[in-house]
């Protein structure tokens, strides 16, 4: 079983890669999408997921990506240099966030973090000189066809979410997936056993962040205009919670499943119901909570462990 | 030469002193219980022995430099483990992931397989080897006071810190953690326990200090201790030293 995997990843991977053959620019747009919360849900998943911080500082590492990337590309300085630039702000920013904000814990560390994004909000939305305040911020159109733009922002945003799968696959398999998973059994105990719990949960909520402020600046590069508004909204931080508990928080794949069927549902069911698709949003968090706590992979799982002995399961 | 020392070491919550000037010295291969009444500071002693909490006055050196103030982990790595009253697994792991912890972290293993032979040799130790790949939250309490007992010992340590592993075992099990405790002491690790039933302390300390309202009012042999009049006074009452004197007096 866990041989097969890696080559169904990699198989499904190349699938969605021969996406432009199909030359529907719809299909194509809900690609990269689904690309991008991709990204989104597997980079929560470090810090969410194995850690169990539950973070909402996913839109302020998206806002700041976008930003980052917008004012670069403004600025003259190439495409892929811009996107580079918004990683490593977004990294160094939530390296500094997180040494001011990772010693609070449950309720008041998600609060902390849902903050932040506000008040980047407010910096975006005053600081004119920079970001050009309210009226937003627009971005050099690239000197190519529509499709060939559409084909280039989809493969960028394939790529990062595929980057942010191999994080999540190197993390879970190493020595900071483990400790981030003592982390968030038992925090104190933990660093009885010599885990430095500081420095995990800190690099834990880099890595949450560095390809998020990737996604920003692509995502910026690929619709040429961003707003405070836009890219700092709430909805960024709760969508990649919501898919990552709909896969399975704490799991490799578990996000990507829970973002391919979120954007599913997005597309099918809420275009028909417009009007209150912000409830659906809410009913399908309570549901996910009472039925499935460990997500679709969890149930396949459980079911999967049910049929064998203890023993083995200890070896998988 | 002392192991582990404890200078005038003080720890106070607002306003009461849950530990008040204690000294201690503690030397290489001692078993030394840690007893008093409820209250009396013990589990506040191994907190900030390990780090937990931070001395409010006072000075910890172990092998000559001083700890007081470091970071759990960091004290950890240095050699000091310990185990909770309340025990402390990481519930949702195996039993052999959860001393595979200790074993890469503490110990600083090079890698996951060295943690792992590792850890079967500490599971093997404590008897829970048969229970490497079950759930921790599903073994039984004995099973968890093993489970931590096999966690400190992964990581290596020069000094171990036993907060009443007993509590709670029935009297099969507590002879079976006894066993294993002077099994620890025997392979050259030094062990502080903190224990309630007297008899195990006698039988097993080579030395006892008693704390009373966070201030150090006893220490010697367990024959001196429990003759001294303050600790028959603050813990131990009057009719345990009646009864104690009237069984020696049969062995007699």
């Amino acid at each position: 079983m866990t041989r097969i995997i890696p080559i169904v990843v990699v198989i499904a991977v190349a699938l969605v890669a021969c996406l432009p053959l199909l030359g529907d620019n719809y299909l194509l747009r809900l690609g990269t999408m689904f690309a991008m919360y991709a990204v989104l849900a597997l980079s929560w998943n470090i810090i969410g997921g194995f850690a169990g911080y539950p973070s909402f500082a996913t839109a302020a590492f998206f806002g700041l990506g976008a930003y980052t990337g917008a004012i670069l590309q403004g600025a003259g300085i190439p495409m892929i240099v811009a996107w580079t630039g918004a990683c490593v702000m977004a990294l160094v920013f939530a390296v500094l966030l997180g040494m001011a904000i990772l010693h609070l814990k449950g309720h008041y560390f998600a609060i902390a973090s849902l903050v932040v994004a506000e008040v980047l909000l407010e910096i975006a939305t005053s600081w004119t000189g920079l970001t050009g305040g309210g009226m937003g911020l627009n971005l050099p159109v690239l000197q190519i066809s529509i499709e060939a733009q559409a084909r280039l922002f989809f493969y960028a945003m394939l790529t990062i979410a595929v980057l942010a799968l191999l994080m999540n696959w190197l993390v879970s398999r190493g020595k900071v997936g483990f400790a981030l998973r003592c982390i968030r059994q038992n925090e104190d105990a933990s660093s009885m056993v010599g885990i430095d719990t500081t420095f995990y949960k800190v690099t834990g909520f880099g890595l949450s962040a560095i390809l998020v402020g990737g996604a920003g600046a692509i995502y910026a590069s690929w619709v040429f205009y961003i707003e405070p508004a836009d890219v700092f909204s709430v909805l960024l931080s709760v969508k990649p919670i919501v898919m990552a508990m709909l896969g399975g928080a704490g799991t490799v794949l578990g996000p990507v499943v829970g973002a391919l069927v979120f954007i599913v549902m997005e597309e099918l069911v809420w275009r028909n119901f417009l009007s209150f698709h912000a409830a659906v949003l809410g009913l399908l968090i309570v549901g996910l909570i009472f039925f499935l706590p460990n997500g679709i992979l969890g149930l396949v799982r459980r079911r999967r462990a049910a049929g064998l002995k203890p023993e083995e399961e200890g070896a998988a | 030469m002392s192991l582990l020392t404890l200078e005038n070491v003080s720890r106070s919550f607002g306003g009461l002193n849950a530990l008040d000037a204690v000294d201690m010295q503690v030397s290489p291969g001692e078993i030394v219980g840690l007893i008093g009444p409820n209250g009396a500071g013990k589990t506040t002693l191994v907190n900030v022995v390990t780090g937990a909490l931070r001395p409010s006055a006072g000075d910890i050196r172990f092998e000559g430099r001083s700890i007081a103030g470091k970071k759990p982990h960091q004290i950890g790595r240095m050699g000091i483990a310990r185990t909770y009253q309340v025990v402390q697994p990481f519930p949702e792991m195996t039993v052999l992931e959860n001393v595979m912890a200790p074993a890469t972290f503490a110990a600083r293993a090079e890698d996951m397989r060295t943690a792992r032979l590792k850890s079967m040799e500490a599971l093997e130790f404590v008897g829970l080897a048969g229970s490497a790949g079950t759930i921790a939250a599903e073994l039984t309490l004995a099973g968890r006071k093993r489970l931590e007992l096999a966690k400190s010992l992964a990581m290596n340590p020069r000094v171990l810190l036993l907060d009443e592993v007993n509590a709670g075992l029935n009297t099969a099990e507590i002879d079976g953690a006894l066993t294993l405790i002077r099994r620890i002491a025997d392979n050259g690790v030094t062990v502080i326990i903190i224990e309630h039933l007297m008899k195990v302390v006698m039988t097993l300390c080579s030395r006892l200090v008693v704390l009373h309202h966070g201030a150090k009012i006893a220490e010697g042999t367990p024959d001196e201790v429990s003759r001294d009049p303050h600790v028959i006074e603050a813990y131990l009452g009057t009719r345990y030293s009646r009864n104690l004197g009237a069984r020696e007096a049969a062995h007699d």
